[in-house]
């Protein structure tokens, strides 16, 4: 006991340490590269910088290969490397309209200012199992680079006017009331109810893709009335600039890739008493349309009045879809509760009145 | 890459201190904070390692427990997580401590004026087994609106013939907001009430900090003819020294298949069989 436990419990945590590094590595094939991770679990990545609130692809990939894979390891692990670092600067407002387009569809008009651009999707391609992959060469990748890129146009323009701009211009979307003059952050405040648009917004943008998306659901299949339309989504890289804080003005910092959807739902009624439509907003980092549509569609829920169904609900949504508080809780009903489960225990055999047993 | 002093940069830390003065002035209240990530899990201490890296200096001495052990692995992953990232002397018994940090457990020794004993806070509010919304609670504590936490006990009074909270007991502070005094078990209780040590109570999930300040009232909610009581341990002693008067785990001993106590408190249970006092009715199975 005593100094012996101390080391005995130290000793226990290196050994485990070592038999992680073990387990990664005791197939013995080719280790891992960060940037092969980067560039081939590309959507893997993205989850990860979008879930850590991070975006930083490198440091995401060598997230995943610290992780094994497991995605929310990998965020937690990111976002915890935050933490260490200062918030020196908040980025100016940036208009999606200026993002660069690799994707974007819209359901609700079948033509579109600028047209459907299908991009990156595997939406409509059938999920067989391809087999040719386990072949998969250095030669096939630079064979197929040269062909695919052979053919290649760059588009004329990479930006595209935004499709609910239409509605809004024919005044039949509610307005939302415009951005908050200043954002709240819950990174550096703890979020308190009802909370602002701002905040969650924030808090599912760092939400986990699979809490979002289950709540989302719900109110789609039953818990709730949602029944929308997607405006549009749109995936691409987003310029952002910061204030330079001595020449006062706008300074280009780098661009993000994310994703958008902005989904168009049921009636609401103005100060007017005109009906019109409401816009549920979705955007994360990275490619993640099911995020950002799960994201847009809780947005719109989260507005009702009275909260009907979970989806409805502000406290229920945010406080049960971060990934990295939702998964630490849960596990750590693995560490010792041997003191409070000695005071249950002996409530229990008071309460029932039943004799201790034998000693 | 090197990590700042405590891991935490400096602003959160002045955050941090700024909302622990505000728990000071207000005992019992929820403070609620910026609650940074941290390289340990939600839930696994968070809330209190935020304190301990907001408070620590150089010249601190720390003590970091898990249910009462110095040796529990999650203990010990705290401390090396403190240790590599400010250097500090870390100190087994608890009166060489100056900073404790702990889970679930109240050293038994008595803690002076110059120490500072920070709790790690799974669920902060006391009332959220009454109600599950956090802005109704904060409501309930505004208005300091009790009644349903008292018809909660009256009820389990009716139903099992005593309240049967085994640990989180709740407790009135200062009079005012009733309080979770983190998941210790009764015994620890009575702790808190006018001890000359400040208490502090940190959540990193649920981001809120609040705490004990020195001298303050804190009393278990009772009934006048149904008090609060600790476990009683029914004057069995600790297998390795004796003690009839800790907190007392229970064991099997697979040797003798028979049940044995040993304390909680590891660190109390050594020195008193450093100064010779023994358990004189057990064989050691050891």
């Amino acid at each position: 006991m005593g100094y012996v436990a101390v080391k005995g419990g130290a000793g226990a945590i290196a050994a485990a340490e070592e038999l992680v590094k073990y387990f990664r590595l005791k197939g013995r094939s080719e280790p891992l590269a960060a940037q092969q991770i980067q560039d081939q679990l590309r959507l893997a990545v993205d989850k990860v910088m979008g879930e850590a609130g991070l975006y930083a692809p490198f440091l995401a990939a060598l997230a995943v290969k610290q992780a094994e894979g497991d995605l929310i390891e990998a965020s937690f692990i990111l976002r915890a490397f935050c933490s260490s670092q200062p918030r020196r600067y908040y980025t100016a407002p940036a208009g999606t309209g200026e993002m660069e387009i690799i994707r974007r569809i819209s359901a609700a008009f079948k033509d579109i200012p600028g047209g459907q651009v299908l991009g990156p999707t595997r939406d409509y391609t059938q999920r067989l199992l391809d087999f040719s992959l386990a072949e998969e060469s250095r030669e096939h990748v630079e064979d197929f680079l040269e062909k695919f890129l052979k053919d290649v146009k760059p588009a004329a323009d990479f930006t595209f006017p935004k499709v609910i701009d239409l509605l809004r211009a024919e005044g039949l979307l509610d307005d939302e009331g415009g951005p908050a003059e200043e954002l709240f952050d819950i990174t550096r405040e703890a979020v308190s109810f009802p909370a602002p648009r701002s905040a969650r917004l924030q808090a599912m943008a760092r939400a986990e893709t699979g809490g979002l998306m289950a709540l989302a659901y719900s109110s789609m299949r039953g818990y709730g009335s949602a029944h929308p339309h997607l405006g549009e989504l749109r995936v691409g890289y987003l310029p952002l600039k910061i204030i330079h804080p001595e020449l006062k003005e706008e300074v280009f910092v780098g661009r993000v890739l994310v994703t958008e959807a902005e989904l168009i739902t049921r009636f609401a009624a103005g100060e007017d008493e005109q009906p019109r439509f409401t816009l549920g907003y979705g955007l994360c980092f990275g490619h993640n349309e099911l995020k950002a549509i799960s994201m847009a569609l809780l947005d719109r829920t989260m507005r009702a009045p009275v909260p009907g169904s979970p989806a409805e609900d502000q406290e229920f949504v945010i406080y049960h879809t971060d990934g990295i508080e939702a998964s630490g809780f849960s596990a750590h009903w693995k560490l010792p509760h041997y003191v409070d489960f000695q005071a249950d225990l002996q409530r229990l055999r008071s309460a029932g009145s039943r004799p201790e047993g034998e000693d | 890459m090197a990590y700042n002093f405590a891991f935490i940069d400096e602003n959160a830390k002045r955050e941090i201190r700024r909302k622990i003065l505000k728990a000071v002035a207000i005992p019992g209240y929820q403070a609620p904070f910026g609650s940074r990530e941290l390289p340990i899990a939600r839930g696994w201490g968070t809330g209190g390692l935020q304190i301990t890296m907001s408070l620590i200096g150089p010249d601190d001495v720390l003590k970091v427990i898990d249910q009462g052990c110095d040796g529990s692995v999650n203990a010990v992953n705290l401390r090396n997580l403190l240790q590599k990232t400010t250097g500090v002397r870390t100190a087994y018994e608890t009166r060489q401590a100056t900073l404790i940090q702990s889970r679930h457990r109240i050293p038994e020794e008595t803690l002076t004026a110059d120490q500072i004993m920070v709790l790690q806070v799974p669920w902060p509010e006391a009332l959220r087994s009454v109600e599950p919304s956090e802005a109704r609670t904060r409501e309930m504590h505004a208005e300091k609106d009790y009644s349903r936490m008292w018809v909660y006990l009256y009820e389990d009074i009716v139903r099992w013939g005593e309240v049967t909270i085994g640990f989180r007991y709740p407790v009135m502070v200062n009079g005012r907001h009733i309080m979770d005094p983190s998941p210790i078990p009764r015994w620890d209780v009575p702790r808190l009430h006018m001890a000359e040590n400040l208490y502090l109570f940190g959540a990193g999930r649920e981001k809120r900090i609040y705490a004990v300040p020195p001298f303050t009232q804190v009393a278990p909610l009772e009934f006048a003819d149904h008090p609060f009581k600790t476990e009683d341990f029914g004057g069995r002693d600790c297998f390795l020294c004796g003690s009839t008067d800790t907190y007392l785990n229970e064991m099997f001993d697979s040797a003798t298949g028979r049940k044995i106590y040993a304390c909680s408190d590891t660190a109390f249970c050594d020195r008193r069989r450093a100064e010779g006092r023994m358990a004189e009715k057990h064989a050691y199975s050891q």
